[in-house]
């Protein structure tokens, strides 16, 4: 029998929609198995790699320090890289705190703006988390191609079950993957 | 708003009948006496005019030269074209903030000064140069500029060691200033002396059908850059069945490195008129427009002198030259600052009082143009070639240059070399004979055509200018051995970057794209993914963009590319096991450090996890 191909996936500064879009392969997941095994990812709750991978996928963008931890340790283990998602590829909700890169202190402003000021935010003493457990958030929102190479990019929000099936089954087996025009148009 | 100000724009908009067309003239007075165009003005101009507020607001805020907050009593704008740059124009700067205490964007407590930058004004054979209010100055030093500012403080003047002793014509005193021709060589155009207005008096005698076939067998193209065949604009505007039809003057001369239409309208603004002229005796046209970019505003009061003149000769009005149903007449519109709208649909917009964006094409102009009349815009040396072309005939003119590039070209040199100016060459000749003319002696590079040309290297200097070859406009940069070309490339996207218009995507963001990753590899963090994404993205925005703006913006960066790919390959950094050399970890975390107060337990080696 072919060696199965090796998949590890993650979300990072993400919903997990890309991750729930992959379930919506439905049956055809049985299908997918057939070629490759699951290796580091929340569908198996492995926290780290077992061993190399031959195929990568991200959800998200980096938002904060363990993002890009993660997404590092994705791109020394995994030999193809993929971005699925538009948060991943272009950030996404999570980069809309960007807009803020005009204050002197954006990232506090954009705090203050979530936990305090916003006018329907109840917060009575006025605290902003900071368990020494949460990673600490980075200046601003890095798509995934801004911090490591990143060999393909699928967008949608999230892509449909059938495009990333089509991508599992065109890495598997070895080849680059395409769509029909359909497939990643989103109107 | 005080009553002065009010005041000041109900004047401006009775002066031109409160018509919505004339809006930019009227814009113009109101920041002339108020010194800005402030909210209540806009507000009192919509009611004047009858336009939607925003509409006005829209126009408004679309060009330079109005500001929506007072600039000082005099307004000094610095030219920094990327040769201003790299002559003086740092020291210049360095003057303003010394003697003023003000940086670019700013105005003086008193109010008599502001200091504003400004892209390329259009003397680069002269520079550094800046302009004040209706003045124009080049070729400043320190010292210069030094007096200058005492003389408008004294006697809010800026002395005639500022406005006297031009050459030729700059001396005017309907011109006022102390600029240079620097005409190196003249040719068909320039040289023949004294202007006998023969080629106006020929022309009245021909048919319309007569004027195209001349202009069709002098092989005359475009002298704008595109190079479209002239008898064809003509023809196509004599064509359409019309109450009236209108000829245009392109004189929004923005590309950086020109000047020679500076010099035309200076040395020849008769031939230019007279082209006009005989352009509208071939289409039927009655209604002339010159349209002048702000910047050359000092040449306003000499070129109206010369219209007025000419309508006393019988050579512009009813019955031109004597002939029966001859009528025709020009009106100068001044543009308000904005590159674009030298696009030629843009620049009718602009004539209309609107946003200078350019339309969506066709219609095209030649059919359906300013206020929707058949319309030919051409550059104002086209119209001087037309008017030479009927003094000394069609087969002469054809005779010079190339078999597709017929007649003289003016060509704007400046730069590194030791002759910069206006020389007037048959095309053909090629950039090295050019460089050897201007006495360029390293010439490393050189902008062909401006920013939207080509940058090219000492490999192609063989290459001939002309449309077969290299297309120009007439911009011939010169940059020498120690110029960082990667930096008049930023420079250059720089520039499309404030001038797009900002109508479609692929312009208005794909240049900041561009920029961004110029900005990346200039610093040393790029690696040779960015160079395909550069070429990518500078396809998409070429097949993509609106009008020619986007089109040509990616030039200088795929034309170095091409030609100076060393330059890049010496910035790029290898790959480091796939991350990106851009990102960098400790800078972004930062911020969160300092906020948090703590460190990174995955980015700090020696940190522990408690609170510092």
């Amino acid at each position: 029998m072919k060696k199965k191909k090796r998949l590890a996936t993650a979300s990072l500064a993400g919903c997990f929609g890309c991750h729930m879009s992959l379930l919506d392969m439905d049956e055809r997941l049985l299908e997918v198995l057939e070629h490759v095994e699951f290796d580091r990812s929340p569908l198996m709750d492995f926290k780290g790699f077992r061993q190399r991978c031959d195929i990568g996928l991200i959800e998200g963008g980096c938002c904060n320090e363990d993002n890009v931890h993660v997404l590092r340790q994705f791109r020394e283990n995994c030999d193809v890289l993929v971005a699925i998602g538009q948060c991943a590829i272009m950030g996404g909700l999570p980069v809309m705190r960007n807009a803020i890169m005009h204050a002197d202190d954006p990232l506090r402003e954009c705090l203050e703006e979530a936990y305090n000021e916003s006018p329907r935010v109840l917060n009575p003493g006025n605290h902003i988390p900071n368990d020494p457990a949460l990673p600490l958030l980075l200046d601003k929102v890095y798509t995934c191609s801004e911090v490591v190479h990143i060999d393909f990019q699928i967008p949608g929000c999230p892509p449909s079950g059938d495009t990333l099936y089509q991508v599992l089954m065109a890495l598997a087996t070895g080849k680059k993957p395409e769509f029909s025009y359909g497939m990643i148009k989103y109107d | 708003m005080d009553n002065t100000d009010s005041v000041a724009v109900k004047e401006a908009c009775a002066r031109f009948d409160f018509d919505p067309k004339r809006l930019l003239d009227i814009l113009w007075q109101v920041q002339d006496v108020n010194r800005c165009v402030d909210a209540n003005a806009l507000t009192d101009i919509a009611q004047a005019t009858g336009l939607p507020r925003v509409s006005v607001d829209g126009v408004a805020s679309f060009y330079h030269f109005y500001s929506s907050r007072p600039k000082g009593r005099f307004a000094i704008y610095l030219c920094d074209d990327i040769v201003d740059r790299q002559h003086g124009f740092n020291d210049l700067l360095a003057v303003l903030r010394d003697e003023l205490g003000i940086a670019p964007g700013q105005i003086t407590a008193d109010g008599l000064f502001s200091v504003d930058l400004t892209p390329c004004i259009g003397l680069c054979d002269q520079p550094p140069g800046l302009l004040v209010n209706q003045y124009i100055a080049g070729s400043l030093t320190p010292a210069k500029l030094r007096r200058l500012l005492q003389d408008l403080k004294k006697d809010s003047h800026p002395g005639s060691s500022f406005t006297q002793g031009g050459e030729g014509q700059n001396g005017n005193s309907l011109i006022q200033t102390r600029l240079k021709n620097n005409i190196r060589r003249r040719g068909a155009i320039l040289g023949s002396g004294q202007l006998t207005e023969s080629g106006l008096q020929n022309a009245s005698e021909l048919s319309s059908f007569e004027i195209l076939e001349t202009l069709r067998a002098s092989g005359l193209r475009g002298r704008g850059g595109a190079g479209y065949p002239v008898w064809q604009k003509l023809d196509t505007a004599f064509r359409q069945i019309t109450a009236d039809k209108v000829v245009i003057c392109n004189a929004d001369e923005g590309e950086p490195g020109t000047f020679k239409d500076r010099v035309l309208l200076t040395e020849q603004p008769d031939l230019v008129f007279e082209g006009m002229t005989i352009a509208a005796r071939a289409t039927g046209a009655s209604q002339g427009i010159l349209y002048l970019r702000a910047e050359y505003r000092y040449l306003e009061a000499w070129l109206e002198e010369r219209l007025a003149q000419r309508r006393a000769e019988g050579l512009l009005g009813s019955h031109i030259c004597g002939t029966e149903g001859f009528n025709f007449d020009i009106r100068i519109q001044r543009g308000a600052g904005a590159y674009i709208c030298g696009e030629e649909s843009a620049l009718i917009r602009s004539c209309e009082g609107g946003r200078g964006e350019p339309t969506s094409r066709p219609p095209y102009p030649a059919i359906q143009g300013y206020k929707g009349l058949p319309t030919t815009v051409n550059n104002v040396e086209t119209f001087c070639c037309i008017a030479r072309i009927f003094e000394i005939g069609a087969t002469a003119f054809a005779r010079l240059g190339t078999p597709q590039s017929t007649g003289t070209k003016l060509f704007s040199v400046s730069g590194d070399c030791r002759k910069p100016g206006v020389y007037e060459f048959p095309f053909g000749l090629t950039v090295r004979e050019l460089l050897n003319h201007c006495q360029a002696d390293d010439a490393a590079a050189v902008v062909v055509g401006g920013p939207s040309g080509q940058i090219i290297g000492r490999n192609e200097f063989d290459r001939r200018l002309c449309f077969e070859d290299l297309a120009t406009a007439g911009a011939f940069v010169v940059f020498n051995s120690t110029r960082n070309i990667l930096e008049i490339v930023r420079a250059y996207i720089q520039f499309f970057v404030d001038e797009s218009c900002g109508y479609c995507t692929p312009c208005r963001v794909g240049n900041v794209f561009l920029l961004e990753r110029m900005d990346k590899i200039i610093a040393g963090k790029g690696e040779t993914t960015d160079i395909d994404y550069l070429r990518q993205l500078a396809d998409t925005i070429i097949e993509t963009s609106r009008c020619g703006l986007g089109h040509t913006s990616p030039r200088p960066i795929l034309s170095t590319l091409a030609n100076f790919p060393l330059v890049y390959a010496a910035l790029l950094k290898a790959p480091n096991a796939g991350s990106q050399p851009g990102f960098d970890i400790q800078k972004a975390l930062d911020e969160a450090r300092h906020l948090a107060h703590r460190g990174s337990t995955l980015y700090d080696r020696d940190y522990s996890g408690g609170v510092s």
